[in-house]
């Protein structure tokens, strides 16, 4: 019985940074030229940043807009009561 | 007169009075009266009351202050949360219409949040308030 070889003699990797550090053993030749050039990438893309400054003002954000009038009417009576229930927070 | 029947005495003192300091709290509870820093920051306008139920600094606090408004808010929070629940309404909802009863009810001298967010000092008339508010 023939078992299948899940390894190769071809590395499995076929990008060029892999197979060229691979060969090359370590950090020369192609291996080097890929880290720069990642490098240079991220150099640009740096380059490219747009800052984004705080405003100076603080930020209003109104939550109360999707109350309604009808809701407020309705609650005013029992609101009144718990004011009156307790003074001492209000 | 044996050690036993001191300490029985001592014991039955004891439960009196506490018993009479639990029924005094439960009447006092209703009419619990506001903590005069409160009251004195509130009349002074160094707290006012703003358009969503809570009362906020007017200027720079002091931690001291800070702390007074936040333990007044989280207390007004609790009992919103509570009411409102029982009418099936949002906190929002609730300490809103709160807000709106609380700005009418200031005295003059003290301060509210007008509908454009600034803070105003109660006059002699109506305070400026969300058209929306009853």
């Amino acid at each position: 019985m023939i078992m299948p070889r899940l390894t190769g003699l071809r590395p499995l990797a076929t990008s060029a940074c892999m197979t060229g550090s691979k060969r090359n053993d370590g950090r020369s030749g192609h291996g080097a030229w890929c880290a720069m050039a990642v490098v240079l990438a991220g150099a640009s893309m740096l380059a490219g940043c747009i800052s984004v400054n705080a405003p100076d003002e603080p930020i209003v954000i109104e939550l109360n807009i999707n109350i309604k009038q009808e809701v407020i009417y309705r609650l005013a009576a029992d609101a009144e009561n718990t004011i009156e229930e307790n003074e001492d927070i209000f | 007169m044996t050690v036993s029947t001191k300490s029985t005495l001592a014991f039955r003192a004891l439960a009196a009075v506490g018993a009479a300091s639990l029924v005094l709290g439960a009447l006092a509870a209703p009419a619990a009266a506001r903590d005069p820093a409160y009251a004195a920051a509130k009349s002074s306008g160094q707290v006012g009351e703003k358009m969503d139920g809570y009362i906020g600094i007017v200027g720079s606090g002091s931690p001291e202050l800070r702390r007074l408004v936040d333990d007044i808010n989280i207390k007004r929070k609790a009992v919103y949360a509570e009411k409102a629940k029982a009418q099936h309404a949002t906190v929002e909802e609730y300490a809103f219409t709160s807000g709106c009863l609380l700005i009418a009810q200031t005295s003059p001298g003290e301060k509210y949040q007008a509908p454009d967010g600034s803070w105003k000092t109660r006059g002699s008339g109506a305070p400026e308030r969300d058209p929306r508010c009853p």
